[in-house]
């Protein structure tokens, strides 16, 4: 095996590994570390960095997790993810991990966060209400309130004081996780065939459950063998996917879209990892007023994000424009709320945009491709044809 | 008078009548699988009930003789075989002269080779039912006469020419039914008579049988003392025989139960939930259960009952038939075999295929390209049947859990498989507890409903029994 | 004044109320009057009624097409526009009526939106919805207005804070901006006062359950008794006259010991009392009702009468903290409460109004309502030692109501709280 295949291997490892080994590994080498879980699909996890705590990643169990006590709680209309986040609880998956946080995503996840709660899991759980304001000193102020909130939580565990400059260096080290990500995607709009989208998924995701630093270094690595002219590049189109920001598609679907004949140049999957667009400051003598306008004001789109005084279709499509794509595919969870009743507003733009893109629905557990697959691939040769 | 109760469960896929006495003794159990109207289905159910109470009647008049006469045992377990036979060989001649119309009604060219082929099988198979039922009690497995008769005829009709095998399988397809709506009436009398000639044949037919290792002592002393004395036995039959063909069984009172209560000719107090008719029939077989599963061919239904047999909880799956029998159903169908094949098949897997669809329909197609892709058949059906007790055990989930004891019942319950599995995760979730299976178990809604009949519980409760 | 009269004098008190809003909205050009959009939960009639705007609510608009059986057209329409099936039906009826030139259900237009006030309490698809509608009335002004979440079961001074300035600086400048009329926050105060008062009364009338029998039902008809507070009236002279006379008229049904009311007449013989969880079917609303009082079930208390304000704990409007009590009502609608603070309300509720069993009425399409339901469920259960049912259909689309199911559960329900009390009959004796 050569190094990126090395590398893609433990990463594979970190990233479906419902133990979260490496973080209780890390846990464990000094007494005042504290475990921070978090839902999809963001939280600023600088923060977590600068007093001691770390945040581990919970995208659900997807096809890796049979799921019994999870659907005792849920209808059959409600999707997948929180039922496996549950059996994941129920099965002591998580026991090292000291905290939860539900971002505001949608209510489902908030009402999990109420079940957590009522089940005592966790020695503190809190649903981290993202400001829909975007005054910064309104939302802005609230958000920080947000954030020191949970501070509170992890001071009460590890006594540990916020100190501007630990802070100011956690922020550092996020940008630049955030940017060697961003090389990763900027040379895959090139040359996709250098790295498969899956790989570059095993990556960002594992990303979500090991210490930053390891992280960087990896990214590192990474970047520099696929800056090299490797691969042979196939006959596909270029696509973005969105949609799929919370519950996961099963890695058998995101390979099967690239078999099918599309070479993904952008996604949503891991979002949360990609969420601030810009390097946040990091000499400001009040880091979190910074963190809280780097969210205010460069954050990536989202669902579950106000978004009237900046439309999302059309931040989509110059996202799909400056990748080079030659079309959308969104992908929703079934019974995801924040895709679905967002699909209209953007197939409508996209009609009258003339950009091309088609739709499906998939869960966490699927592993039945064939159909979508078809879609998939129909669409990738019937835009090869209008090419021709 | 003696005074009887009956219970009627009209099920979404099988209907039962249970007829009990006033010890809550089962006197009688019928059963069937016609998809005709409820009324229907409900007659013939009841009407089966009847016949096997009088049997049972019958054996227990001759009861003394059959604890101290060994020719006895014999005698009368071989005839309630035979008497089964009787019944079926009725419905199998009115489906022999359907099938032969049906064939002449085609207009297919080759319609005399159909017929023959027909004729041919026909001749081939009855005789192997009747050695079944004769010899070696497929009176006992309570299986319906469509599965009889379609094992056995898809097995011939696959040896028999391509050219007939269409021909053959849709006239099958369009006689089948007619013939299991039909209220066949069966004169008791006649029915024993029959038997106890079939019965003649056979024992005077009877060669010393070479010991068998898998036979224990008692069937051989009782098989060489049945040789010998059948004729005794006859006569001490006779003479009760008269009496019990004509014997009123006094129905003292009646409750509906099932899906299609509502359109059963009772009135109103004369209806029960069939929630509490499961829960209660549960609870009369096996007092210390305190939760019942029942999976039904349309709905799974997770109950939680207390010590009296009140419902305290309950949970129903009942929008969707994903893990309910009529998977089953379309399973069998796929895979072109006999409902009763599944469980034997399933069990003999080495792994189970992991099965991701949640719809029934949809896992038609994950289970083709399974086999396309060189799954072997035991596991692609061990997995079917592992996500229907997956199914199964949500709703159990939902519904509270399992508490010791646990009862399974309903038509699925019989399935070898699906019992295999269901173990495996009630004990996996909840640890070592009892678990009851009966083989009565698709009977409890129809018992409890009886029951209550005899309760007429408007005015008496369980507790003062 | 007859018995007959008096007891229509709330409802022709009632109907005239709207039948007023929807002639106003009809005309609301020639009044030169500005039309806001909003919902029920967070619902801020005081501060529109400030401005002298007429409230349009599309919740109401949707279950009123439901109740006219127009809602199935609606939501095929809407789904035919890429809209998925799984989605909120409220969201599909409203956009598949406008779709189809917006008339309302009274048959009068509905007028456009001249602000959309995005109200967003205790419901994610209400940001969806406005977004959605934002793209077809593209004139419309959206004002958000954040409702932070009761995630630890309290209203924190920083959840406050942040609600009064999003009020301060964005909600009542851009009314101002779109209205041309400045901001007088005596005014405000004068409609929070009569608030405070019809809330008062909503109160006693609600706890007149306490009664056995109990004289209303609060659930089907508790619905059509807080309509005024939930669709613009709380601050106004009007909706506490309405109150006023309804609790007379329930002082009344009490001194004649007489049940509840139904479409069919009187119901004869209370025999169980429920607490139902869940919003209810407004397609088959008549259907539903009947299998309940055929069989002498009255709901003495339910969640859904809450979604507009939870005045159980004492919580009223405050005139001489006009800001702060927008913002704490806001914060104080059912459905913006945390799971356990809801599991506590229900809790309470079925002690207080002494209540037979429990009931979900669980939505499909609506997440807020239904994501945890079965949890709070075995909690009440385990909790309280109650017979729990649990029945699933849909707020307006036709297709996800199955009577025959819910007949079924619902009957196996009745049968089981008939043994138990069969039983403590026998144990009390």
């Amino acid at each position: 095996m050569n190094k990126l295949e090395n590398l893609i291997v433990k990463c594979k490892e970190y990233a479906f590994d419902l133990d979260f080994n490496r973080a209780k590994q890390w846990k464990v080498e000094s007494e005042d570390r504290v475990l921070v879980g978090y839902m999809p699909i963001y939280f600023p996890r600088e923060i977590l960095h600068a007093v001691g705590a770390m945040g581990v990643g919970i995208f659900g169990g997807g096809d890796r997790k049979q799921i019994i006590k999870g659907d005792a709680y849920y209808q059959s209309y409600i999707c997948h993810i929180p039922r496996s986040i549950i059996e994941l609880a129920l099965d002591k998956h998580m026991e090292h991990l000291d905290g939860f946080i539900f971002p505001s995503i949608c209510d489902v996840i908030r009402n999990l966060s109420g079940i957590f709660k009522q089940l005592n899991v966790g020695k503190f759980v809190k649903y981290m209400d993202f400001p829909q304001n975007f005054l910064p000193e309104v939302g802005g102020k609230f958000y920080q309130d947000e954030m020191k909130h949970v501070l509170k939580y992890i001071k009460e565990l590890n006594g540990v004081e916020l100190i501007t400059e630990n802070l100011n260096h956690s922020i550092e080290l996020y940008n630049k996780n955030r940017r060697l990500i961003e090389d990763i995607y900027n040379v895959r709009q090139e040359f996709p065939w250098r790295m498969s989208i899956e790989d570059v998924y095993h990556v960002v995701r594992a990303g979500t459950v090991i210490p930053v630093e390891e992280h960087n270094e990896i990214l590192e690595e990474i970047c520099a063998i696929i800056n090299e002219d490797i691969g042979t590049p196939m006959d596909k189109i270029k696509v973005v996917v969105s949609g799929a920001f919370c519950e996961q598609p099963s890695i058998g679907l995101i390979k099967a879209i690239e078999e099918a004949g599309c070479y993904v140049v952008d996604d949503d999957y891991m979002l949360g990892s990609r969420m601030i667009l810009s390097d946040i400051d990091s000499i400001s003598d009040n880091p979190l007023e910074t963190i809280s306008n780097a969210y205010i004001n460069h954050s990536q789109y989202s669902s579950s994000i106000y978004d009237v005084h900046n439309p999302k279709e059309y931040r989509l499509a110059k996202i799909a424009k400056e990748r080079g794509a030659d079309g959308v595919i969104f992908a929703s969870a079934s019974f995801c709320d924040p895709s679905l009743l967002d699909a209209p507003i953007f197939q409508n733009a996209f009609d009258k945009l003339g950009l091309r893109y088609i739709a499906f629905q998939y869960s966490e557990n699927i592993n039945q491709y064939k159909v979508i697959k078809e879609q998939v691939g129909t669409f990738s040769d019937s835009i090869k044809l209008w090419e021709d | 008078m003696k005074k009887y109760y009956l219970g009627i469960d009209l099920g979404s896929t099988t209907s039962k009548a249970v007829i009990i006495n006033e010890k809550d003794e089962i006197i009688g159990r019928g059963i069937t699988n016609t998809r005709a109207n409820y009324k229907v289905a409900a007659d013939i159910a009841r009407e089966e009930a009847t016949y096997d109470a009088r049997f049972t009647l019958l054996t227990q008049r001759m009861q003394e003789e059959i604890d101290s006469k060994p020719e006895f045992k014999k005698y009368m377990q071989d005839i309630r075989s035979v008497f089964q036979y009787r019944q079926f060989k009725r419905r199998m001649d009115s489906l022999r002269k359907m099938l032969l119309q049906t064939v002449d009604s085609f207009s297919y060219d080759n319609k005399e080779d159909v017929k023959q082929a027909l004729i041919k099988i026909l001749n081939v198979i009855e005789p192997q039912i009747r050695n079944e039922f004769v010899n070696e009690d497929l009176g006992s497995k309570n299986q319906f006469f469509r599965d009889i008769v379609s094992e056995r005829y898809n097995h011939e009709v696959e040896k028999a020419e391509k050219l007939v095998f269409e021909p053959l399988m849709l006239a099958f397809d369009k006689s089948i039914t007619p013939v299991e709506n039909e209220m066949v009436q069966y004169n008791f009398k006649e029915l024993v008579d029959e038997s106890m000639n079939v019965l003649e044949e056979k024992y005077k037919g009877l060669v010393d049988e070479p010991e068998h290792k898998d036979r224990e002592d008692w069937y051989y002393a009782e098989l060489n003392a049945v040789k010998s004395n059948y004729k005794n036995v006859e006569s001490t039959l006779r003479e009760h025989i008269d009496e019990i063909a004509d014997e009123d069984i006094h129905i003292a009172n009646m409750i509906g139960t099932g899906y299609g209560r509502a359109l059963l000719p009772f009135p109103e107090d004369c209806i029960k939930s069939e929630i509490l008719c499961h829960a209660f029939g549960a609870h009369a077989v096996f007092p210390n259960t305190r939760t019942v599963l029942d999976i039904g061919g349309q709905d799974t239904k997770a109950i939680q009952v207390d010590s009296h047999g009140l419902v305290t909880s309950f949970h129903m799956n009942d929008r969707c038939a994903a893990g309910c029998g009529r998977y089953l159903g379309y399973i069998a169908d796929e895979f072109g075999i006999s409902l009763n094949e599944l469980g034997p098949e399933a069990l003999e897997a080495d792994k189970e295929a992991t099965i991701c669809s949640t719809c029934t329909v949809f896992a038609g197609a994950e289970v083709k390209e399974l086999l396309h892709n060189g799954e072997k058949r035991p596991n692609i059906l061990a997995g079917l049947h592992k996500a229907i007790v997956q199914r199964a055990m949500s709703l159990i989930a939902r519904s509270g859990g399992v508490r010791n004891e646990f009862t399974f019942t309903g038509g699925v319950a019989r399935n070898q498989a699906v019992l295999k599995y269901v173990k495996q995760m009630v004990t996996d979730s909840y640890g070592d507890l009892t678990m009851n299976i009966h083989t009565d178990s698709i009977f409890m809604g129809a018992l409890g409903g009886a029951m209550f009949a005899r309760r007429n519980i408007e005015v008496d409760l369980p507790s003062k029994k | 004044m007859s018995k007959e009269a008096q007891k229509e004098r709330s409802m022709v008190l009632q109907k005239e109320m709207i039948a007023g809003l929807f002639n106003d909205l009809a005309n609301a050009k020639e009044l030169g009057k500005k039309v806001c959009y909003t919902f029920i939960p967070g619902n801020l009639s005081e501060l529109i009624r400030t401005f002298d705007m007429l409230p349009v609510y599309p919740e109401i608009n949707a279950l009123q097409s439901a109740m006219r059986k127009k809602s199935a057209s609606y939501i095929k329409e809407a789904e035919k526009n890429a809209h998925s099936e799984d989605v909120c039906t409220y969201v599909k009826c409203d956009v598949g009526m406008m779709m189809k030139g917006n008339i309302g259900p009274t048959g009068q237009k509905i007028p456009e939106p001249d602000v959309l006030l995005l109200s967003y309490t205790g419901c994610f698809t209400f940001l969806k919805w406005f977004e959605t509608l934002k793209r077809e009335y593209p004139n419309a002004k959206v004002i958000m207005v954040h409702t932070p979440y009761q995630e630890n079961a309290e209203m924190t001074p920083e959840m406050i804070e942040y609600m009064v300035k999003q009020f301060t600086e964005e909600v009542i400048p851009q009314f101002e901006e779109v209205t041309g009329i400045k901001y007088d926050e005596e005014k405000l105060k004068k409609h929070l006062e009569l608030a405070k008062e019809a809330e008062d009364w909503i109160t006693k009338i609600f706890d007149t359950t306490k009664q056995k029998p109990s004289p209303i039902d609060a659930y089907f008809a508790g619905v059509y008794y807080i309509g005024p507070i939930n669709i613009g009236f709380r601050g106004t002279k009007k909706a506490v006259e309405y109150y006023k006379e309804l609790y007379s008229e329930i002082q009344e049904r009490i001194r004649l010991g007489l049940g509840p009311i139904t479409p069919e007449g009187e119901m004869k013989e209370e025999k169980y009392r429920l607490v139902v969880e869940g919003p209810p079917n407004w397609t088959s609303f008549r259907e539903f009702w009947k299998i309940f009082y055929d069989i002498g079930a009255v709901i003495v208390a339910s969640s859904y009468t809450k979604v507009g304000g939870v005045y159980d704990m004492g919580w009223r409007h405050d005139p001489s903290r006009p800001i702060e009590s927008l913002a704490e009502y806001c914060m104080n609608c059912y459905t913006n409460l945390n799971i356990p603070q809801r599991i506590d309300l229900l809790s309470k509720c079925i002690e207080d109004y002494d209540a037979d069993g429990y009931v979900t009425n669980s939505i499909k399409s609506c997440n807020s309502f239904s994501a945890g339901q079965l949890g709070m469920m075995r909690e009440i259960e385990d909790r309280l030692e109650i017979p729990v049912g649990f029945i699933e259909s849909d707020l307006v689309d036709p297709r996800y109501f199955s009577y025959s199911n819910i007949k079924n559960r619902l009957e196996s329900f009745f049968q089981m709280l008939e043994q138990r009390k069969a039983m403590e009959t026998v144990n009390n004796k």
